[in-house]
């Protein structure tokens, strides 16, 4: 009977964790859900968007570190951020205007625009690997810990170690802060609501005076902020490979329908939901009962639903346990 | 003949550039491109049963393609007795356990009404249900994949012969698509995509990490052929006789013996993969021509026009009294079995299952690209585009390389921008894909053929 011990466990490799991924896939999933709002599409390029903007983080990281520029303790990723952002808006831009825009004047039906965003995943891909490659590339620098396994047995004197990343702390703070400004423009400023109405009732807003193409340009720019800081994040606690963040795309696929398609902040939850699901189903629990159990009943086994090899498994049987029941996400989806 | 000039054309122009191939890199080539064409060819229409009939968007196509393969695993590989002994009643007991689960969560389904407490009592039954399962099987497998683990290491398969499969994986995709059509169906189109995409990367990762069932991302090597092998054919008469007959010509040229059997030997050689190539091709050429002949005569048929007013419109059939949920469900079910059998088709032609190589990209965008390209709603264009955008996909890396070579000839050998762009010629396969998917969608949204309506 140790529950100090246990709960230190549960957080040091469950909840920890959860709260970093969940984070990410949160930035994702609101960036997916704000385009399926206002635009009216599911875009099937999410991926490697976010992909596109942390490579130039990745890029400008590596140029910056050989020109000697560093934030000392704070990865250099993050001063880069803002130039990534940049040239993520003026790439998002460049392809709305070109491509996505045919569509929208013409009211496509959704599905086209769908398929259209496949061909875009298809050119984004092909640039990304052309420019930087699909090789799997680390450009985290800076303090790796903020609290190590180690110093804090010995700082409390207990068994279990708590061990916290600062890569896993700068993406809570940093996603808090993204979301609330995000929450703080959509539903406090004019140009927010005027969005929301946009997204609610096209025509209605059309008729109240407000320009769409504004609507547009503003949804894409917050989108570029959210899928770059989004996909920096993820490639600083994990690495950067152009693979993975396709993939990437269909958890946060998952966690914006789960938290109710159109609805931000349905999403934000939607991302923590996936993530803590995927991790508590696939977490083996021995070690943790034979904390808190005592001792003639200790497990054998490894305590565990599902191997970690489902994880992506778990978060698409979430959605389609809500697709089910609720359809319209946990969330009522569908108001921006 | 007019009103098919443009078929026609395309058609010529479709092969003449496969033997082109043949003629300028080598016809085993050209006849690997080939079989790959007419397999993605099956899948294209697999999607436009879907796509261009009912207007059901389906981007699972991945899933059905694997389950396809795991099929001809799971007909034609011998079976293993000791894996059998060792945990094969567990197994089947686990299957017994799965089928009690689904019947009483119908039977909760119909009989209680109150929500919250159906709800609760199935969680709790499919809860209870995986715990059931997990103390079963745990030790099971572990035993299972103890067999030999570098060999076999599961269960096999029934031994019957490969062709047999192709029609299971018809039945084991159709199951499949009975079971994501039941849940997912009655979304909208965007939603419903998405769905499926995430069922099949369900279905492709339960194939991959089941070591017990096809061995896993181990791979099954050495899969069972409906044709003759090339080491067989090297040593049979017959096949050497009509090698020399074929390149008398040649051969006649040569005067000492000796050199002659070398040249007959290497002669033999390059035609025994030319005739295994060309034999899959007339199975595979079989299977498209029935394919093509049965979903033409459905198109065209009142259960296809019948279809066509649903995908148009909606409302107005069901005010016509046809019962779309239903008629959707069939269509999906057909459609996902002819993909099945491409699946099975394509892990015949190589001889190997590979589940870890089930990746979104390959088997459920690019197809999609096909369909899209080809033309939705046409068979004929649907075949076409899986061979045109087959055809783009194996070939971009080479012309991507000639152009790259033709604009930077004027740089040095050496220049890093160069370097840069003929390493990564593989990845304007997916620039040109990409843009060609968007130039069509822009300037040609029906499609190279586009749908053909005959009026009676």
């Amino acid at each position: 009977m140790d529950f100090l011990n246990a709960l230190i466990l549960l957080l040091n490799y469950t909840i920890i964790p959860a709260l970093t991924y969940g984070s990410q896939l949160a930035l994702g999933a609101i960036f997916v859900t704000l385009i399926y709002g206002v635009l009216r599409f599911a875009n099937f390029a999410t991926g490697d968007m976010m992909s596109f903007g942390t490579m130039f983080a990745v890029l400008l990281t590596f140029y910056f570190q050989s020109l000697g520029i560093s934030l000392g303790v704070l990865p250099t990723a993050l001063l880069t951020i803002p130039f990534a952002i940049v040239m993520m808006i003026l790439y998002m831009l460049t392809i709305d205007k070109f491509v996505f825009s045919y569509y929208r004047i013409k009211k496509s039906p959704p599905v086209q625009l769908a398929m259209v965003s496949v061909g875009v995943m298809f050119v984004t891909q092909a640039i990304i690997r052309i420019i930087i490659g699909p090789f799997d590339r680390r450009f985290l620098d800076g303090e790796k810990f903020i609290l190590k396994a180690i110093e804090f047995k010995e700082m409390t004197g207990l068994n279990e170690g708590l061990t916290i990343k600062s890569t896993q702390l700068i993406t809570i703070i940093v996603t808090l802060i993204v979301v609330s400004v995000m929450f703080w423009f959509l539903n406090k400023t004019k140009t927010g609501t005027s969005m929301r109405a946009y997204s609610d009732n096209e025509d209605l807003a059309l008729l109240s005076g407000i320009d769409p193409k504004k609507v547009v340009m503003l949804t894409w720019i917050i989108a570029g902020v959210l899928a770059t800081v989004g996909g920096v994040l993820y490639g600083l606690d994990k690495s950067y490979k152009p693979f993975v963040y396709f993939n990437n795309m269909l958890p946060i696929f998952a966690a914006a329908i789960v938290g109710g398609i159109g609805n931000p902040f349905g999403a934000f939850l939607g991302g923590y939901v996936v993530a803590f699901g995927e991790i508590f189903i696939t977490y083996a629990y021995k070690k943790f009962f034979t904390y808190i159990l005592p001792e003639h009943l200790e497990p054998d086994s490894l305590m565990q639903l599902l191997s970690t090899d489902y994880k992506f498994a778990v978060s698409f049987s979430i959605l389609v346990v809500v697709l089910l029941f609720r359809p319209s996400g946990i969330f009522k989806g569908k108001i921006l | 003949m007019k009103k098919y000039l443009n078929v026609i054309a395309a058609y010529s122009i479709m092969l003449l550039l496969i033997i082109l191939v043949g003629i300028f890199q080598s016809w085993t080539t050209a006849l690997t491109i080939f079989n790959y064409c007419m397999i993605s060819a099956v899948m294209t229409m697999g999607a436009n049963i879907q796509w261009g009939y009912a207007g059901l968007i389906n981007f699972g196509i991945m899933g059905y393609t694997a389950l396809g393969g795991l099929a001809v695993v799971l007909v034609s590989v011998a079976p293993v007795p000791e894996a059998w002994e060792a945990g094969g009643l567990n197994m089947m007991f686990c299957i017994l356990v799965i089928a009690g689960i689904v019947f009483s969560i119908r039977y909760v389904l119909k009989k209680i009404k109150n929500s919250k407490q159906r709800n609760y009592l199935v969680a709790a039954i499919i809860i209870g249900g995986l715990i059931l399962i997990r103390i079963i099987s745990g030790p099971a497998i572990e035993s299972i994949e103890a067999v030999e683990p570098a060999k076999t290491g599961f269960l096999g398969g029934l031994g019957m012969p490969v062709l047999f499969s192709w029609i299971v994986g018809g039945l084991f995709a159709g199951g499949l698509a009975y079971i994501v059509g039941k849940i997912a169906l009655g979304l909208r189109a965007d939603y419903l995509a998405i769905a499926t995409l995430l069922i099949a990367e369900i279905v492709v990762s339960v194939i991959k990490h089941e070591d017990w069932l096809a061995r896993g991302v181990k791979n099954v090597i050495g899969l069972k052929r409906p044709v003759p092998y090339e080491v067989d054919l090297q040593g049979t008469p017959w096949f050497i006789n009509l090698v020399e007959k074929f390149n008398s010509g040649k051969l006649n040229l040569i005067n000492s013996v000796a050199e002659k059997q070398d040249v007959l030997k290497q002669l033999v050689i390059d035609a025994s993969s030319v005739y295994v190539k060309l034999c899959m091709a007339g199975l595979f050429l079989s299977v498209v021509i029935v394919l093509l002949i049965i979903t033409q005569k459905a198109l065209y048929s009142p259960w296809g026009r019948k279809m066509r007013a649903i995908r148009d419109n909606e409302e107005a059939a069901s005010a016509m009294g046809k019962n779309i949920v239903k008629e959707h469900l069939l269509i999906f079910i057909l459609g996902s079995a002819v993909v099945g059998i491409a699946g099975a088709m394509m892990v015949t032609n190589d001889g190997l299952f590979t589940p870890g190589s089930y990746r979104p990209m390959r088997y459920t965008f690019v197809i999609w690209v096909m369909v899209i390209v080809g033309g939705t709603g046409n068979n004929f264009g649907a075949i076409l585009g899986g061979f045109f955008v087959w055809f783009l996909w194996v070939q971009a890396a080479p012309i991507a390389l000639f152009l790259i070579n033709l604009f930077t000839a004027h740089l040095p050998e050496t220049n890093a921008l160069k370097i840069h762009l003929i390493e990564s010629a593989p990845y304007f396969r997916f620039l040109m894909i990409g843009i060609g998917l968007l130039v069509v969608m822009r300037y040609r949204p029906q499609g190279i053929l586009p749908e053909k309506i005959i009026k009676q």
